[in-house]
């Protein structure tokens, strides 16, 4: 709708596109303003051709993005309205042992990379809240479309790890996942974003069907940038599907940081164009982060349209094992990114509760590491897969061009032994 | 019984098969009120709705990518790209999942999708509109490349392509679309993938072609029978997985192979025929084989595109080629 409102010039600052600190704020927790998009026709200040005074401008359409945050990086809560499941300090606890276990998981497979016992690598380390809020806000019956990192929301979706060291140790059979839901999710997509549209799809196919089910997928900052993304909640928006497209914005693509990913203020209102509700979220507080799912995920079962999360973490670790991020960023940086690091805020707000200790927290930790040995032993005691393998899952029924392939394949291969 | 055109065929395909099966839905750019830029789907978001006959945004990707997801969920998306020429974007969904879904899941998630575009040159349509490039599909393990040549046979083919468990690229010669009418019940028999057509026997030679050259090629066989060589026509129709036993036992007879296609000849899909006949033939051979393309150029705009496409004449001179060695 089209509605005249006078706008004074001078208020140009506030919808400024370079509205400083906007990416420490969204660490730094309380007293984050809420933004307002300047729109673009409007261009920048300095160069705008009005005089300096009152003028009418037509507004066609006005947007805010909210920011959700209950704890702050040293885990206190900064507003009361706790969300149900966080008043449930057991929940609160089954959470964090989580987001511990998966970074024990994750410790466990960078040492399994540098001994030599895994291929390349991709760590979650600091996505933790991030992941296993997406993971635990979803129902059995959604479907998870996921890059190649968020292992906190697969485990709680029943991946084990070691399917994770199979397939990065170079085994297809990983991505085969044995345990229900994860058995009907998606595998990691490796290719940046596509599977943004493979969750739209999911989600058209679920609303056609008359299913109350939700596709979620999980981009990073540097896949916001791609058309996969654009693509897909552009559909969502259009069909009104339900779709919940998570950005989880740890500030690096690679090598490249969040500031020149995007002109865009935040990520999240890029679901702005699409038409999809939007939020921006500290990714670092696994209450923020859930609640913002869990009402994301309501809005799409119900039949009221998709959204776009932004989950603003940080990557502590390099992309990959076989990155170096010490070429490209400083220590200082990654310094400030373990102060906001999501395990230590809640751990602090559980001590403060009465529903964690260190010894609690010692004895956990045991216990992981014991489920991590285990995974790890039945990972490399798992036989390579027989050479036909390559052949037998290319097409239903092996064609008769291909079967004479493989059988001169295996021939040979038998002649070798 | 009503005698239909090849295009009318793909639309009766479709119909049969949405009828037939709820989980067979149409997505693509004005497929939908429009009925498609060739008429393909015409009628059928009347019958099925507009839920089940998508008009997608305009944007090839997403139509490439929704096909992908709802496949995984079970459903048999038959998805259109516009014109062969608009199919790039939809490359990477082709060959990064639907292909090896299936084998990167180890069968766990599989992509039963088709993938139907409007192909090749020779209806005087703007640039972009007349690519023929089923030879980049050809390469990737996993996909089926299947390019009808009849109304018939493109009611069988794609039947049988919407009820394969594995992703097939479904390639409409345009150029032949409306060429001529023939019978096809609409019966619901589909007639099976991964086997060449022979089209007409001959002893002489053996003309192997598929898609829109079908019709240069058979002209070919009667302007050389009257000649009185005999010209055996093998109809590939489903390009991978190849049926090549088909072609041996036709060059065993004959002793003498042309390959005839439109797109351009370096690594075209008539390179690959060329190099298995000589791998298993090459002592059938009584000649050379030869191949009749388009040259490695860009298909020019309309004003020359008949020069660039195989003509009869450029057929029958490439044969007489491989009578005059022996």
């Amino acid at each position: 709708m089209l509605h005249r409102t006078l706008l004074a010039n001078r208020c140009a600052c506030y919808f400024s596109p370079d509205f400083s600190g906007r990416f420490a704020a969204a660490g730094r927790g309380t007293g984050r303003k809420t933004l307002r998009v300047r729109p673009r026709w409007m261009g920048r200040r300095p160069h705008s051709p009005l005089p300096n005074r009152e003028r009418v401008v037509t507004i066609a359409a006005k947007f805010e993005i909210e920011y959700l945050q209950y704890l702050d990086a040293e885990g206190k809560q900064v507003r009361d309205d706790l969300p149900a499941f966080a008043q449930d300090l057991g929940h609160m606890v089954e959470l964090y042992k989580l987001m511990l276990s998966t970074r024990v998981f994750d410790a466990k497979s960078i040492a399994l990379q540098r001994t030599g016992k895994l291929g390349t690598y991709a760590s979650c380390l600091g996505h933790e809240a991030a992941h296993v809020g997406i993971g635990s806000a979803m129902k059995p019956e959604d479907v998870l479309a996921p890059s190649y990192r968020e292992y906190g929301a697969q485990l709680y979706r029943g991946v084990q790890p070691r399917e994770v060291y199979m397939y990065w140790g170079g085994d297809e059979r990983g991505n085969d996942y044995q345990n229900e839901p994860a058995r009907h999710d998606f595998a990691w997509s490796v290719p940046i974003a596509t599977q943004c549209l493979h969750a739209a799809g999911s989600a058209l196919a679920f609303k056609i069907r008359g299913e109350k089910r939700v596709a979620v997928c999980t981009i990073g900052d540097g896949g916001s940038s791609k058309g996969d993304f654009y693509g897909a909640i552009n559909m969502a928006g259009a069909r009104q599907l339900p779709l919940v497209a998570v950005i989880v914005n740890n500030q690096w693509a690679i090598s490249v940081p969040r500031k020149i990913q995007s002109g865009s203020q935040t990520l999240a209102q890029k679901g702005i164009a699409a038409g999809l509700a939007c939020i921006q979220v500290d990714g670092n507080d696994i209450i923020a982060v859930r609640k913002a799912m869990e009402d994301a995920l309501e809005r799409a079962r119900n039949g009221h349209g998709g959204s776009v999360l932004e989950l603003v973490t940080y990557r502590l670790g390099d992309h990959t094992t076989a990155d170096d991020a010490r070429r490209y960023r400083g220590e200082a940086e990654v310094k400030e990114g373990w102060d906001k690091e999501p395990m230590k805020r809640l751990k602090n707000w559980l001590v403060a509760k009465g529903a964690w200790d260190d010894a609690r927290e010692e004895a956990w930790k045991a216990e992981c590491d014991d489920w991590m040995d285990n995974e790890v032993n039945a990972y490399l005691e798992t036989k390579t897969q027989p050479l036909s393998a390559m052949f037998d899952y290319t097409f239903a029924e092996l064609p008769a061009d291909l079967a004479a392939q493989r059988d001169a394949t295996l021939a040979r291969e038998q002649k070798a032994q | 019984m009503a005698q239909i055109t090849l295009i009318e065929a793909v639309t009766q395909a479709l119909a049969y098969e949405m009828k037939h099966d709820d989980s067979v839905v149409v997505l693509g750019e004005d497929v939908g009120v429009n009925g498609g830029v060739f008429r393909a789907t015409q009628g059928l978001q009347e019958k099925f709705g507009e839920w089940r006959v998508i008009d997608t945004p305009l944007d090839e990707m997403t139509i490439a990518g929704v096909t992908v997801g709802m496949a995984v969920q079970g459903m048999k998306p038959v998805a259109e790209a516009q014109f062969e020429g608009f199919i790039y974007p939809m490359m990477e969904h082709i060959a990064c999942h639907a292909a090896r879904m299936r084998n990167r899941t180890r069968g766990r998630l599989t992509v039963p999708a088709v993938w139907r575009a409007p192909w090749g040159g020779g209806i005087r349509a703007p640039e972009h509109h007349s690519e023929a490039n089923e030879h980049l599909f050809t390469n990737i393990p996993g996909l089926r490349v299947v390019l009808p040549s009849s109304p018939a046979r493109a009611y069988g083919l794609l039947l049988a392509a919407i009820r394969d468990p594995d992703p097939v690229i479904f390639l409409e010669p345009k150029r032949i679309y409306r060429q001529y009418k023939e019978e096809v019940p609409d019966d619901g028999e589909a007639l099976p993938l991964d086997v060449c057509f022979v089209l007409r026997d001959g002893s002489d030679v053996t003309l192997v072609t598929w898609g829109a050259q079908v019709k240069e090629t058979l002209e070919a066989a009667d302007a050389l029978a009257e000649r009185g060589i005999s010209a055996e026509v093998i109809d590939v129709a489903t390009l991978t997985p190849l049926d090549f036993d088909t072609i041996a036992e036709s060059v065993a007879k004959t002793g003498r192979c042309v390959i005839v296609h439109e797109a351009p000849k370096t690594a075209g899909f008539g390179a690959e025929i060329a190099a298995r006949v000589a791998e298993e033939c090459l002592y059938d051979l009584l000649a050379p084989v030869e191949r009749v393309t388009g040259p490695d150029t860009h298909i020019p705009l309309f004003r020359l595109e008949m020069k660039y496409l195989p003509s009869v004449e450029r057929i029958v001179e490439a044969v007489e080629r491989t009578l005059a060695v022996s």
